[in-house]
């Protein structure tokens, strides 16, 4: 891809001012102080190609959502353009805490390390007040737990071994979620792999896809992590391994941003990449796997669609195979933001914006009365958590939970 | 992944196809490639712009219109459904297919219309004086309407008319953005406490006329807001177009989608139809950006893309096509015929459109696919804007191919 040429997009001229990518701004409903996409993106542009002091510090209040992109009639890339100015224009520095959130290997690894320890310091109320007042990370977050033991070291001790008897692997692309805070939810998958006649394996090589990173203007090293990724996913591929994941945002980021922000080429092996829901789904519809379910499972159930599943439009692939439980009592919510964006809702610059923006959605789930919230992202499982007191799970821990593993097993007849 | 019907695209045309099969038990898909034409919905459906009877008028359209394939019967009997069909999804129509009444643009002239939404401003006849006295109010900063225009309209229609500014301190800090201070981002605003003050300024400013004029800067995802209003005001309150976005065209996109999706409809936003398969002249399935080798297999498709705006027609400097499939399109061969020098005449490539036989079925290369058709904008052969009937053939068009394709089924079983 020639690295010139993409970076200036040129879909702004396509865009013909009808401003319906600002209807649809989460953003612009609630903070003055931000144009919208309009302004900021294919408008500001063409400014900023005659000279870059027309470039605007509001920029950083886009969350990269995409729902601008989804809802624009004329195709233009509104958010990639907003996000690429981010990384070409701005004068400030990454402050200490933008580099503490975005280095989510770094932080996690010290993290899980001692994670009693820094599980128990985050949680107490003086520390918080000394982050928002020292870092400006605002006081009503509290961090995700960190995990004892990484999924990594989990998988490699525990499970890998029996992984080899499959004659058919996937690759899990687990992402830092599922390493430092929540090694179950990579449990889930190899349990539910494994029961359709899957082997799971890690790649060669896992850094964090970066997406913390290019939003807080730390390109260079979100650059290297990709090209990291990508050859690890391209052995993968070529082992016929297609590269699983259970992050909405993970997968997003590989696939479309590491081309359009970062011009790191994946169109090789970007078909490859996929959510584990819709892997799992095309193998249900096109009868080739079934699923027996426990008849003992019963929840009402209700799905959240995380931005980056509305851009990818693959909501219809997890939300399919919740329906297909026979016990669960499902609910679609309408798809809107949450608020947190990732890092965006930690900054205590956001934090009132980012309530504000999710606050429709809080009331929806809180007036639907459900057992669980299902959603493939992490940051969303934060952030409604946290507004409404629901638990949230992926669908894909969902599924490990609603699974007759056995039966499963027998009607796919897996021997393993 | 399979459906009954697969409709491509997402606006007025394709959501009414998917509402009437999925009504009728189709499991339907629409794919939309971005947002649609209805977020500059006037506020008014016009069947055909003429005075009096536009049944009339349409029986002498020439054969190529698209609704003289489906004939002045069958668009009898189809407009006679539609405003209960709305009616069912909460969005109450005004008018009948049988006498327009007329609309207040934005500029303060009138146009002929069909339906109206009920809290817009319409008359029955061009020399019908709704009111002695009225107010036309705007919203201070507030640039897409202008009610000077508006109320020079009715003055020359001999109905006294004042105009007046509200300013709100709540509204001031959209207008460090006066470029983005557009009806959506004020009707955000209007709501709760704010929407009192609103109500509060125009009882003041009201006080001796009969009625007041507003923008529809009220109500962008429900009406609610907008019957707050009414039962605060003192006077009847009537609404007028803005320019676009248009907050009741945001509104009617929501509720159209919703109800598409409560009935089972699957709806896909911000997503490209890429390819398709065809197989002895039937369309087997297509393929989409976002979606990549997953296959989309349908027994019927409906093509609902729209014109040039959507690129439902595609125009090069050399030729127009159609983007998707490439199908046969009706459009002037020589670029000189496309247009005329003279902007106000009708432009011959406002005509231009997907080729249909009279089932409204699409062709490629000349062969009809026998299980394709096409609605709406996308349609060949007549003007929307000059003749005043695009809502009217997107409506019907989409109501009378839902129609075929059940017909179809019914006569297979």
């Amino acid at each position: 891809m020639n690295n010139e040429q993409n970076k200036y997009d040129k879909s702004f001229e396509q865009c013909v001012k009808c401003t319906i990518c600002t209807v649809y701004c989460p953003v612009a409903a609630v903070n003055a102080e931000y144009p919208g996409p309009k302004q900021a993106g294919p408008d500001g542009e063409r400014y900023r190609l005659k000279n870059r002091s027309f470039y605007d510090d509001s920029l950083d209040y886009c969350l990269n959502c995409k729902r601008c992109e989804v809802a624009c009639p004329s195709n233009v890339k509104i958010g990639d353009i907003i996000l690429s100015a981010r990384l070409k224009y701005s004068r400030k520095q990454p402050k200490l805490r933008d580099k503490m959130l975005a280095n989510t290997d770094f932080m996690g690894s010290l993290a899980t390390t001692f994670a009693p320890l820094v599980n128990s310091t985050l949680r107490l109320e003086p520390v918080k007040r000394i982050m928002d007042k020292t870092l400006a990370i605002d006081h009503h977050r509290t961090f995700p737990a960190y995990s004892g033991q990484k999924f990594e070291s989990w998988f490699r001790k525990t499970a890998r071994k029996q992984q080899t008897a499959y004659d058919r692997c996937v690759s899990y692309f687990h992402g830092c979620y599922v390493n430092y805070n929540y090694p179950k939810q990579g449990q889930d998958f190899v349990k539910v792999m494994n029961a359709i006649g899957y082997g799971v394996q890690l790649l060669e090589k896992e850094r964090c896809c970066g997406v913390a990173l290019i939003s807080n203007r730390m390109e260079a090293q979100a650059r290297k992590q990709a090209e990291i990724n990508m050859a690890s996913i391209r052995a993968a591929v070529q082992a016929d391994m297609p590269v699983l994941t259970t992050s909405s945002t993970c997968t997003f980021t590989m696939r479309d941003e590491y081309p359009h922000i970062l011009q790191v080429d994946n169109a090789d092996v970007r078909e490859k990449i996929m959510l584990a829901t819709k892997f799992i789904f095309e193998l249900v519809d096109s009868g080739k796997v079934k699923l027996a379910f426990r008849e003992d499972y019963r929840k009402r159930i209700a799905y959240h669609t995380p931005c980056h599943m509305e851009k990818l439009g693959w909501s219809i692939y997890s939300t399919s195979l919740l329906r297909m439980i026979p016990g669960v009592d499902f609910v679609m919510l309408d798809s809107q933001c949450c608020g947190i964006a990732g890092t965006y809702g930690f900054k205590s610059e956001n934090y009132a914006y980012s309530q504000k923006i999710g606050e429709p959605l809080f009331n929806q789930i809180k007036s639907t009365e459900v057992d669980m919230v299902a959603t493939d992202c992490e940051t969303c499982k934060w952030q409604i958590e946290m507004s409404t007191g629901v638990v949230v799970e992926n669908p894909i821990s969902i599924l490990a939970d609603a699974l007759d593993v056995e039966q499963t097993r027998k009607l796919n007849n897996i021997n393993i | 992944m399979k459906f009954d019907t697969i409709i491509i695209g997402g606006g007025l045309s394709g959501l009414m196809t998917g509402i009437a099969l999925s009504k009728s038990g189709q499991r339907c898909l629409i794919i939309s490639s971005g947002q649609s034409a209805l977020h500059f919905f006037s506020g008014s459906f016009e069947l055909y712009g003429c005075d009096g009877n536009p049944l009339k008028a349409i029986a002498g359209l020439n054969e190529s219109h698209p609704y003289s394939k489906l004939g002045v019967e069958t668009i009898e009997k189809l407009a006679e459904r539609v405003p209960a069909m709305f009616g069912e999804m909460g969005i109450s129509l005004v008018g009948t297919h049988l006498r327009n009444h007329y609309r207040v643009t934005p500029l303060g002239f009138l146009k002929p219309a069909w339906l109206t939404l009920e809290e817009y401003a319409r008359v029955e006849s061009a020399e019908q004086k709704p009111w002695r006295k009225v107010a036309v109010m705007n919203v201070e900063g507030f640039l897409d309407f202008q009610p000077d225009f508006v109320a020079a309209g009715w003055a020359k229609r001999g109905v006294e008319c004042s105009v007046c500014n509200i300013s709100l301190p709540e509204l001031e800090r959209l207008r460090n953005n006066p470029t983005e201070m557009r009806a959506t981002n004020i009707a955000k605003e209007l709501v709760g406490e704010v929407l009192e003050r609103l109500a509060q300024k125009i009882n003041e400013a009201s006080a001796d006329v009969e009625a007041v004029l507003l923008p529809t800067v009220v109500g962008l995802l429900d009406k609610s807001a907008i019957e707050q209003l009414r039962s605060m005001v003192h006077k009847p309150i009537h609404f007028v177009a803005t320019l676009p976005p248009s907050v009741p065209g945001i509104r009617t996109q929501i509720t159209l989608r919703k109800y598409f999706q409560s009935l089972g409809g699957v709806y896909m936003l911000g997503d490209t139809v890429k390819c398709g398969t065809i197989v002895e002249a039937r369309l087997q399935s297509i393929c989409t950006a976002n979606h990549g080798e997953v296959e989309f297999e349908a027994d019927n498709f409906v093509l609902a893309t729209g014109s040039f705006f959507s690129h439902g027609i595609v125009a090069t400097s050399e030729q127009v096509y159609e983007p998707i499939l490439g199908l046969d399109v009706d459009a002037a061969g020589v670029r000189s015929e496309w247009y005329d020098r003279n902007l106000f005449n009708p432009q011959p490539y406002m005509t231009f459109g997907v080729a249909t036989d009279k089932a409204l079925r699409v062709s490629k290369e000349g062969a009809t696919l026998q299980n394709m058709y096409a609605v709406g904008a996308a349609l060949s052969g007549c003007n929307p804007i000059k003749e005043g009937c695009g809502a009217g053939v997107a409506i019907l068009t989409s109501l009378y191919v839902a129609d075929e394709i059940l017909n179809k089924n019914q006569g297979n079983e």
